[in-house]
């Protein structure tokens, strides 16, 4: 990982004013990389045409070249012959970088529960935001590339500001309650033993 | 330093040498009164400008084609999304530039500098307006003029290739290689049809220095006389700057993304900064060659005794007309598709190269009866004296395009008629003549069955090979 000397400030208005010319930049001009893997990139390419028109927030220029590319859009399945792929991608993609992981293939392997598919794209690489649909409507990829730029992008702390949010991160993972000893959300048992279709 | 003084005067003497041969009414543009100072506050605001420029085209360049596909385009970065180049310059800072470990280091690092300098380098001599009054001098606004002024832009675009070529070698990888090999290819046989185009309006104004030659089309833009030649420039300047549809370098279909594939961060943005910078160079200088540079276009330059061409009202004209080209070349990316490499290359070489040259021998011919090297013997034309030289050598090429045009459509008609026999389908067909089933042609009806003939059986042998087939009864 190699960073620039806007990493090396110490924490105070300086890095915060940093940060914030740096998240703006990042979020008004973010770089898909040319790369789509099955049905749902028909609709990561419909976002490019004009009804929906990707444009608007400086995302037109798709990058062929992963070196100049800050977002890749995993839109499809990933079947076990791509994911060497897909990762070797991942890796050539200069630093910083985000991934929207498209449909539900891509986050969990949808309907493709077998041996052919990775059962969701974040066994291989990290996925910032999962968008669920089968395909998600180009309005949702929309809405999960706004919410990209809301969350991960506009404010991302940097340098000293990072390994904060980091450690702050890692204290609530470890007082948070295990799920199983959390309440439960919905009654299981309700249906345990019914014939559903009856 | 007594022999570097004593070699001056000579070295200044051989560079004004080709000056001297043109005609005293065509004046230069004068920086005597020119400080070295403010050489350096001129250059400065000439990167400055160029730098302007680029921001306004990037984001000009994508609302426009949003436009022409019915879209909005960039708009959320400030106002109208004029920021929008902004943040992808800053962007490109943040982003970490990765270096390949096959990567030769120095060049990887050498090669963008070389290519975004050199960019620069052109515009020194272009004049951007006429003589104005700067911290007090009367100084042209024009960075500094020479006797061979046009020929330094077309070597600045070589030295600018090795950029490219460089960029390429030292990535180490497969397809920044392919893309630099074609970018020189491309820049090399389109630089000669580009020198060869700019030579018919060095005959016209009697120079090359580019001050004098806005001067001498101050009645006449060299766009009329030299129209070929305008052509051939624009079709060249477009393969020249690596942009759709000859951008041959960087098709992503087949090199990912050409000779800068390895390059991120601010080495790309080099890159990019460059090939905008490289557009506005060349259409700088059909600007400068064509289109009457700095001077006011027609209605203006009549007003108030050519008080809108002169001083700074030039870098109105200049940047109007420049900016032109621009949309001209973000026109020609809304529109068309790349070219095929080879047919690229078959352009340039047979058709763009001889036909220049036969267009600057013809000049030559028209503009030597101009001088009256062909004799001086004139007559009167509708109250003009017209060289009956001019006469004689517009008449020959009148013929010779005559003769052309009617060899060019004989043949034309030959291969018609030709390709219209050769579409005449029969009306019938047997779909089995040949061995293979044949579905009919539109318009054409299958053979009856009843018509064939009869199936060989074994023992009539013989007879079957008396049998006349289909063809053999056609012919
Ligand atoms: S989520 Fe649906 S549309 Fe997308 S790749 Fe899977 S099957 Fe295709």
């Amino acid at each position: 990982m190699g960073y620039g000397i806007e990493e090396k400030l110490p924490s105070g208005i300086l890095l915060s004013s940093v940060e914030e010319i740096v998240g703006l930049s990042h979020k008004s001009s973010m770089w898909p990389v040319t790369f789509g893997l099955a049905c749902c990139a028909i609709e990561m390419m419909a976002v490019g045409g004009p009804h929906y028109d990707i444009a608007r927030f400086g995302m037109e220029r798709f990058s062929a070249s992963p070196r100049q590319a800050d977002l890749m859009i995993v839109a499809g399945r990933v079947s076990q012959k791509m994911a060497p792929v897909v990762r070797q991608v991942y890796d050539q993609m200069a630093n910083p970088k985000w991934v929207i992981s498209m449909g539900v293939c891509a986050s969990s392997g949808g309907m493709f529960n077998n041996y052919a598919i990775v059962q969701g794209v974040d066994h291989i690489i990290p996925v910032d935001i999962y968008l669920p649909g089968c395909p998600p409507r180009p309005e949702m990829l929309l809405n999960a590339i706004v919410q990209l730029h809301k969350e991960k992008v506009r404010h991302r702390p940097l340098g000293a500001n990072r390994a904060a949010a980091a450690k702050r991160a890692e204290e609530a993972a470890m007082a948070a309650v295990p799920t199983q000893l959390q309440p439960a959300t919905h009654d299981h048992g309700g249906y345990v033993g019914k014939n559903l279709l009856a | 330093m007594s022999t570097l003084l004593t070699l001056a005067p000579e070295f200044a003497s051989v560079v004004a040498l080709p000056a001297a041969d043109v005609p005293p009414s065509v004046p230069r543009a004068d920086f005597s009164d020119t400080p070295i100072w403010l050489s350096a506050v001129k250059a400065l605001l000439l990167f400055v400008f160029l730098l302007l420029n680029t921001l306004v085209v990037i984001w000009f360049e994508r609302r426009v084609i949003g436009r022409m596909q019915n879209r909005p385009g960039p708009n959320r970065a400030g106002p109208f999304g004029l920021m929008q180049t902004l943040f992808d310059g800053l962007k490109s800072l943040f982003k970490e530039d990765v270096k390949p470990a096959a990567a030769d280091a120095f060049l990887f690092t050498l090669a963008p500098i070389l290519f975004a300098t050199m960019a620069f380098v052109s515009f020194a001599i272009i004049p951007l307006g006429g003589t104005v009054n700067l911290f007090g001098h009367q100084t042209p606004l024009q960075l500094t003029d020479l006797s061979v002024a046009a020929l330094l832009v077309l070597a600045v675009a070589g030295v600018a290739a090795y950029g490219v070529i460089l960029a390429g070698w030292s990535s180490g990888s497969t397809y920044p290689l392919l893309g630099g090999l074609r970018s020189t290819a491309q820049v090399i046989s389109y630089e000669i049809a580009m020198g060869l185009a700019l030579v018919a309006v060095f005959l016209y104004s009697g120079s090359m220095s580019t001050s004098q030659i806005v001067e001498a089309q101050r009645n006449l833009w060299y766009i009329v006389p030299a129209f070929i030649s305008f052509v051939v420039y624009v079709i060249t300047m477009v393969g020249e700057t690596n942009r759709i549809p000859f951008d041959l370098a960087e098709g992503e279909g087949e090199l990912v993304a050409g000779y800068h594939t390895e390059y991120s961060g601010f080495r790309f943005a080099m890159y990019y900064l460059g090939e905008y910078i490289n557009m506005f160079t060349v259409s700088a200088l059909a600007t400068t060659m064509f289109l009457g540079g700095w001077h006011a276009p027609l209605p203006f330059n009549l007003i108030g005794d050519g008080y809108f061409d002169s001083g700074w009202w030039g870098l109105l004209w200049f940047t109007i007309k420049m900016w032109l080209f621009m949309f001209f070349f973000v026109w020609l990316r809304g529109t068309l598709p790349r070219t095929r490499y080879d047919q690229f290359m078959a352009f340039g070489w047979k058709l763009l190269i001889p036909g220049t040259l036969l267009w600057v021998m013809a000049v030559a011919f028209i503009r030597g009866a101009q001088l009256g090297f062909l004799g001086d013997s004139s007559i009167a034309i509708a109250g003009r004296e017209i060289p009956i030289a001019t006469l004689i050598v517009i008449g020959v090429l009148l013929v010779a395009v005559l003769v052309v045009l009617w060899l060019w459509e004989t043949k034309m008609t030959e291969r018609e008629e030709a390709a219209a026999k050769a579409a005449d389908v029969p009306e019938e067909i047997d779909p089995y003549a040949g061995g293979y089933p044949v579905p009919p042609l539109p318009g054409q009806r299958l053979r009856e069955p009843s018509t064939y003939p009869a199936l060989p059986r074994a023992g009539a042998t013989a007879t079957v090979v008396d049998t006349p087939t289909v063809e053999n009864k056609e012919a």
